[in-house]
């Protein structure tokens, strides 16, 4: 199976690309323009976007853990300033934040 | 803060953009307490779950079509209806998309049954 | 809940002649939906995609399958750190040495500490790990849980009965692709020399999800 190199390594701070396009998609839209730190390199997949139309979703992307601090994320966020929160994004949805 | 579909809403940095965000993309919207009464799952239900499960080992249908075709549902009615009737909904459509069935067969298929089920 | 052994054609199960479970459709029309499952299930038999054994054996392993068994890798975690440093390595093989065969789905276990707590949502769906546990609950699935578990976890939480300290981390894990979880709650504190059936019997299905910790 074909596969995309990975970009990114575990602690690289990215930020999620801000795009609402139609279609199947997977990168929940809460965390759209916000940025976190790869936290592991899950290995690559198919494309589920791709998938989603029965089509084989080649090559591969890698698929990361990107972990969030969630008073980053909600501006009224009523808990811990060490809470976190950790999603599965797919490469061509992250680049590097400044 | 995040809106729902096709509102404007202004993003972190100040600037007002127009967003749209798909009805099933639920995370951090607002939500009433969580119901914690559970059902037993119906016999309907299971075989609508093993179908999916026979479906995918037989590479007929893949959960990423199933999620996309139950994603598709327009809003009122994935708010409507139950969980396993959005997944016989979405396989039966992913089915018809692929050609493993055509609507002509499911339509005499479903009138037998309620032909069935009325001369009981 | 009953798994049907009857050897009777599935598509009749809420017409026949004997006593079945209430919760069969028995006595009420069937809906747009139940006469669309019939139907493709009929039609798919006729086309020999599958049989209609094959269904009923697909209900009954999905039935075979519940908490319990994600229990007993719990407390197996519990009780043998080198099983509980493989199954953090690799939970899918982990589990695997237990019997339990999570197909192609990658098994992430978290492990809660006396500073960190893992919550499991998935919030576009409804991934759960369904070849360990079984089918999940109706309320993980419901709108209120998936909205709301990422934005104010702690407030879910305390409907269900659990409060975390201030010092301790709250992890919420939003399950959007190939990875399904486990948490490997804390273990009692009070259960030292217990069997693993003694703590497998403490280990809840909520516990795992991650909105209550176990307790003896």
């Amino acid at each position: 199976m074909s596969a995309v190199e990975p970009r990114f390594a575990p602690g690289a701070r990215v930020r999620v690309r801000r795009a609402d396009p139609p279609g199947h998609i997977r990168t929940p839209w809460y965390i759209r323009g916000h940025s976190g730190e790869i936290e592991r390199v899950c290995g690559a997949f198919p494309n589920p976007e791709e998938l989603a139309y029965n089509r084989p979703g080649l090559p591969a992307q890698p698929l990361y853990r990107v972990r969030f601090r969630q008073r980053e994320l909600w501006p009224d966020y009523a808990g811990a300033a060490a809470d976190t929160i950790e999603v599965e994004i797919y490469q061509h949805w992250l680049e590097p934040a400044r | 803060m995040p809106l729902a579909r096709g509102a404007a809403v202004a993003d972190n940095m100040g600037a007002e953009e127009s967003r749209m965000r798909q009805h099933h993309d639920m995370g951090g919207l607002p939500g009433g307490p969580v119901a914690r009464q559970e059902h037993d799952y119906a016999l309907w239900e299971k075989r609508v779950d093993a179908l999916m499960v026979l479906l995918s080992q037989r590479q007929l249908l893949r959960v990423d079509e199933l999620r996309r075709n139950i994603e598709a549902l327009a809003p009122d009615a994935y708010d409507k209806m139950s969980y396993y009737e959005r997944w016989i909904s979405a396989i039966t459509h992913t089915l018809l998309q692929r050609g493993v069935v055509t609507s002509d067969e499911l339509g005499r298929a479903m009138a037998a049954v309620e032909a069935r089920e009325a001369g009981r | 809940m009953s798994s049907d052994v009857h050897t009777h054609d599935p598509a009749h199960d809420h017409r026949h002649g004997h006593a079945h479970p209430p919760h069969e459709e028995a006595s009420e029309r069937l809906s747009y939906y139940q006469v669309m499952e019939i139907a493709v299930r009929e039609l798919l038999i006729a086309k020999n995609v599958f049989t209609a054994d094959d269904v009923r054996r697909a209900v009954e392993a999905m039935d075979a399958r519940d908490p319990a068994q994600g229990a007993r890798v719990v407390a197996r975690a519990w009780t043998d750190p080198a099983f509980k440093a493989r199954l953090l390595a690799d939970g899918r093989a982990a589990v695997r040495e237990l019997g339990y065969d999570m197909a192609t789905f990658h098994l992430l276990v978290v492990e809660n500490t006396a500073t960190l707590h893992n919550l499991i949502v998935c919030t576009l769906c409804s991934c759960y790990p369904r070849m360990l546990l079984g089918l999940p609950p109706d309320w993980y699935k419901s709108r209120a849980y998936r909205s709301r578990a990422v934005r104010e976890p702690r407030a879910v939480l305390k409907e269900f009965g659990t409060v975390l300290g201030d010092d301790v981390e709250l992890r919420v894990h939003d399950s959007t692709a190939d990875m399904r979880y486990l948490v490997l709650p804390e273990r009692p504190a009070g259960t030292e020399g217990w069997s693993e059936e003694r703590l497998a019997a403490l280990v809840s299905r909520d516990s795992m999800i991650g909105v209550t910790r176990c307790r003896v």
